[in-house]
């Protein structure tokens, strides 16, 4: 009897949870297609200057026209594949940096005040340098989604590296392990959360980095369309862009939090 | 000629505001096979003794021999166990207990069977694939007992390791260990603030002093209480004598109680 009263409760639990969830996400669509709704009928009845903020009808009817010529795939991929690349120097750099930093404190400690230095910087600021020293090409707008999350994520890691109980070190030691041993044994799978927390953060700073890069020298790619669409006065073209980049920003942050699940139901 | 021998070694930690002498003159030595407690109040150098035995660092003054030799010359393998089990939370339980061998790079197949079979004898083998996150403190520390003996080390050092365990999981472990150094003819050196812990281990036990930490004096454990497992120890008649043998001692001399007074003296 009291078993059966158990299982009824759980059930009433489950749904209650269910229906929690289902409200929520309710709530959630309601907003954007109220925000989508309102955005056409101020466009539309001009309360807001439609040449400036477009409307959501012209911006999919864009997105069809230039999906059926093809011309926005080409775009898109260029941006993300600049992207990607990026995320992955700047983050890999970083990393090793860290690590090189770690292993020699002495070369911690030297290059100190540059590290703090170049961290400062906004690194947008040096794009013209990188353009007379790359061409103005791929090559440097690849080195702008790199360089502007190289610095900050050798030192967050750096950070995370100096951390780690020193007690698992100790461990290591005394059973006669070397400093590179300690490293791969336990400051290195320690602070796998730190790092996978800076990959969150790089994903957002070389989309930026990408699409200043686009603005400054390219003839292709999500951040020259809206440069592009600035200079022609054509408006719904730098919605559409931002749009497309808002969508694929979101997807390449969930695909990282999705590895750090994974990696978390793995390792612990 | 004794197994280890500790010659006049003094310890001074030196930081920027000063110095910190940890131990002064510490002379003792331990015969191969022999389980020896350190006790006395916090400060008085107890885990610095087990440091410089473990070679994690070089004592300013004196040396410590092994089999006549100077300690880093002979360099026995040294098995050290902490206060908290320091497991590595990204490994499983086998994976923890072949890190000796692993960073000795003798890990083979008769590795993983001496792992396996050292777990049974401490009743984890249903553990092996689990992460320590999922164990209790008392098999959390059964676990990093059979991770420090792994690697059938010369010399056992265990800094205090049930000092973090209810009262029960304890007793038991006490137990094991003392089955198992005594099963392995293990020379054990164990810090300890607990005294009756000291008396149902050991075979002599070091009362050390503190600021800077000396030694006051050394026990000798009668024969009759060495051979029993601890918990019957704790019922023998003989073992009251001894406690209050060594606890009048304490008493008397109120430098051994004193607070840890951490006395940085400045440099020139």
């Amino acid at each position: 009897m009291k078993k059966e009263n158990e299982k009824s409760l759980y059930s009433y639990y489950l749904k209650r949870i269910k229906k929690e969830k289902r409200h929520i996400f309710i709530w959630q669509i309601s907003i954007f297609l109220l925000f989508i709704a309102l955005w056409e009928l101020t466009s539309r009845y001009h309360i807001i200057d439609p040449l400036l903020f477009s409307s959501p009808a012209k911006v999919i009817s864009l997105l069809s026209e230039k999906l059926i010529d093809g011309s926005l795939l080409k775009h898109l991929v260029i941006t993300l594949g600049e992207t990607l690349i990026g995320f992955f120097i700047g983050t890999i750099l970083g990393i090793g940096i860290a690590t090189v930093l770690w292993l020699s404190e002495k070369t911690a400690k030297i290059s100190d005040p540059y590290l703090v230095i170049l961290n400062a910087m906004p690194k947008v600021a040096l794009g013209p340098i990188l353009i007379v020293a790359l061409g103005p090409g791929y090559l440097s707008i690849i080195m702008m989604g790199a360089i502007i999350s190289v610095i900050i994520t050798a030192l967050v890691v750096y950070a995370g590296f100096n951390d780690v109980d020193d007690q698992y070190q100790k461990v290591l030691k005394s059973f006669g392990a070397s400093k590179w041993q300690c490293f791969k044994e336990a400051i290195f799978p320690a602070t796998l959360p730190t790092m996978i927390s800076t990959l969150k953060v790089n994903v957002g700073l070389s989309w930026v980095g990408v699409i200043v890069g686009e603005f400054l020298v390219s003839n292709n790619g999500l951040g020259y369309l809206i440069i592009y669409g600035f200079q022609v006065f054509d408006f719904t073209l730098v919605m559409l862009s931002l749009v497309i980049i808002a969508i694929f920003a979101a997807l390449m942050y969930q695909v990282v939090e999705y590895i750090e699940k994974w990696l978390m139901k793995h390792t612990h | 000629m004794s197994f280890i021998t500790l010659k006049n070694v003094s310890h001074t930690y030196f930081s920027k505001a000063g110095y910190t002498r940890a131990i002064e003159e510490v002379n003792m030595t331990v015969e191969k096979g022999e389980f020896i407690a350190i006790i006395g109040s916090s400060g008085c150098g107890k885990s610095t003794i087990l440091s410089s035995i473990a070679r994690l660092l070089e004592p300013t003054k004196g040396d410590i021999l092994v089999n006549g030799n100077p300690i880093h010359h002979e360099k026995p393998s040294i098995g050290y166990m902490l206060q908290q089990d320091y497991l590595f939370p990204w490994k499983t339980i086998l994976e923890n207990i072949l890190l000796g061998p692993k960073i000795n790079q003798s890990l083979d197949n008769l590795a993983v069977e001496e792992a396996r079979n050292l777990l049974k004898e401490v009743q984890l083998s249903h553990t092996e694939d689990n992460y320590p996150a999922s164990l209790s403190g008392g098999m959390r520390q059964r676990a990093a007992l059979v991770r420090t003996l792994m690697t059938n080390p010369d010399i056992l050092l265990f800094d205090e390791p049930f000092a973090s365990l209810d009262y029960v999981t304890k007793l038991k472990l006490e137990n094991t260990v003392s089955d198992m150094t005594k099963q392995y003819h293990k020379t054990t050196i164990l810090v300890t603030h607990d005294l009756g812990e000291a008396i149902s281990m050991s075979d002599k036990i070091i009362l050390m002093k503190s600021n800077p930490g000396k030694i006051a004096k050394a026990f000798s454990v009668p024969e009759v209480l060495r051979k029993e497992t601890p918990f019957f120890v704790r019922r023998n008649p003989a073992y009251q004598s001894i406690f209050d043998e060594i606890w009048n001692h304490l008493n008397d001399d109120p430098s051994l109680t004193a607070e840890r007074r951490t006395v940085i003296e400045k440099g020139k």
